[in-house]
């Protein structure tokens, strides 16, 4: 026998658990924290192991180099490389009730990354329950990116990078945080491999209406530590490839450079942005990128 | 959710929530005209997945706190993460076995749950916070792992 009652929307008293309130108001939060930044946009690459960490960290210092107010946000939180590139060695980060606070890096990037919250050599692990941990891992991945993007103050800026690990799912999750995401760069290296993997990516943020602001080619070469010339290191033309079919420019392409591994293992990305061969292109690529962002950036020579 | 008494015809009210210590959750439902209460028990895969949300069944009675989700979860912190910029203030007092219950938390999250237990008292009209009320804040704001 079916028993008859009303139903949830029959109801008139208020839902007191509010659970879709709840989550909106988790979004607002966002919304509130990023009203003072002019544009967020996305560095992603639907393959791993391209230096997407190493261009992210180098572009947020070439864009402060070109007078921009620049944050960077690693949401690689199983992988957080960003505070370690930017120099930003974990100090006690000042929490209160309005957020936390980030780091400014040397080259004047206010950063926030997993790496910072976590004891060397940790794993990113969450308190669970012994299994079913595929349930609700992803959901808590993403509530910390959230958190990332409504906790901390990131005051007034003009970009924010958003360092996403590689794959897809990031990408979704943060543009339903941000919907109004200013777009993603995009970076592969030469590889046919990479750009049937980074193919997946544009066609994701394609059908989910994020703009895509261009291609960034990494290792595109070898810059010689001696002479400086440029020889090939990975065969393929990626780049030129998925941006004829896409029709999404070429912002740059970095050669791998010796003298650039270096700084970024010393965490030194202004050293990075102005005395390497690759720093320079990345230098450049930084102000390709200001340009359909409406953001004016000091023009070349003029930087500090 | 919203929990209706069938018999009686009457959406049923929020009234408590219960975190036993096993990572399940209880929430408690009374019907306003016979009385009857029932409970929502969800088990520690549900539990978590709620806990993951960052939202609390029956509704929050403090505000979310920064970092919220990822303080009270993950492990591995670093014990000197954060350094706590203002300390609660006010008329509640801690009883010397709080203030040592309280020194067992790891201080990656300690300055939070300070918070939220001087919030919670500062809410019920509570002057000292003691063992007993943070069992009770610990419940009904459904901390878990605090």
């Amino acid at each position: 026998m079916t028993i008859r009652h009303r139903t949830y929307a029959e109801l008139s008293s208020k839902d007191v658990s509010g659970l879709g309130e709840q989550v909106s108001a988790q979004t607002q939060r966002v919304a509130e924290r990023l009203a003072g930044v002019r544009s967020c946009v996305a560095v992603m690459s639907g393959k791993g192991g391209v230096g997407k960490s190493l261009v992210s960290a180098a572009l947020a210092a070439a864009m402060s180099r070109l007078g921009l107010r620049v944050g960077l946000l690693d949401a690689d939180l199983v992988g957080p490389t960003a505070a370690r590139l930017s120099g930003v060695s974990a100090p006690s980060l000042v929490i209160s009730e309005t957020g936390v606070e980030p780091p400014v890096s040397e080259a004047g990037v206010r950063v926030m990354s997993m790496d910072l919250l976590l004891e060397e050599g940790s794993p990113m692990a969450w308190r669970e329950p012994d299994a079913d941990s595929f349930v609700w891992r992803g959901t808590q991945e993403r509530g910390a990116l959230r958190e990332f993007l409504a906790d901390v103050k990131w005051g007034e800026l003009d970009v924010l990078l958003l360092d996403l690990p590689p794959g897809t799912q990031r990408l979704v999750d943060l543009f339903e945080l941000v919907p109004n995401l200013s777009g993603a760069v995009v970076v592969t290296i030469p590889t046919s491999a990479s750009a049937v993997a980074v193919q997946r990516s544009i066609a994701l943020a394609r059908a989910r209406g994020i703009p895509l602001l261009g291609i960034v080619e990494n290792m595109a070469g070898y810059a010689c530590d001696g002479c400086g010339q440029v020889g090939e290191l990975f065969p393929g033309d990626a780049a030129e490839r998925l941006s004829e079919t896409h029709s999404v420019p070429v912002l740059a392409r970095i050669p791998f450079d010796v003298a650039a591994g270096r700084a970024a293992e010393s965490g030194s990305m202004g050293d990075l942005v102005s005395g390497t061969e690759a720093g320079g292109m990345i230098l450049e690529l930084a102000r390709r990128l200001a340009e359909p962002l409406g953001l004016q950036a000091l023009p070349a020579g003029e930087q500090p | 959710m919203k929990f209706l008494c069938v018999e009686c015809d009457e959406q049923m009210m929020f009234e408590q929530r219960q975190l036993p210590g096993d990572g399940t959750l209880a929430a408690t439902f009374r019907c306003p005209k016979c009385e009857r209460v029932v409970a929502m028990l969800t088990n520690p895969m549900e539990t978590q997945l709620v806990s993951s949300l960052g939202i609390k069944i029956g509704g929050r009675e403090v505000p979310e706190q920064p970092l919220e989700t990822i303080r009270s979860g993950l492990v591995g912190g670093r014990e000197d993460a954060f350094e706590e910029s203002e300390v609660p203030a006010g008329p509640v007092a801690w009883s010397q076995d709080a203030i040592d219950r309280l020194g067992i938390v790891p201080t990656f999250v300690r300055g939070m749950v300070k918070r939220i237990y001087a919030d919670y008292a500062k809410e019920n009209g509570i002057p000292e916070i003691t063992p007993a009320v943070m069992d009770r804040a610990r419940s009904d704001l459904g901390l878990e792992g605090m």
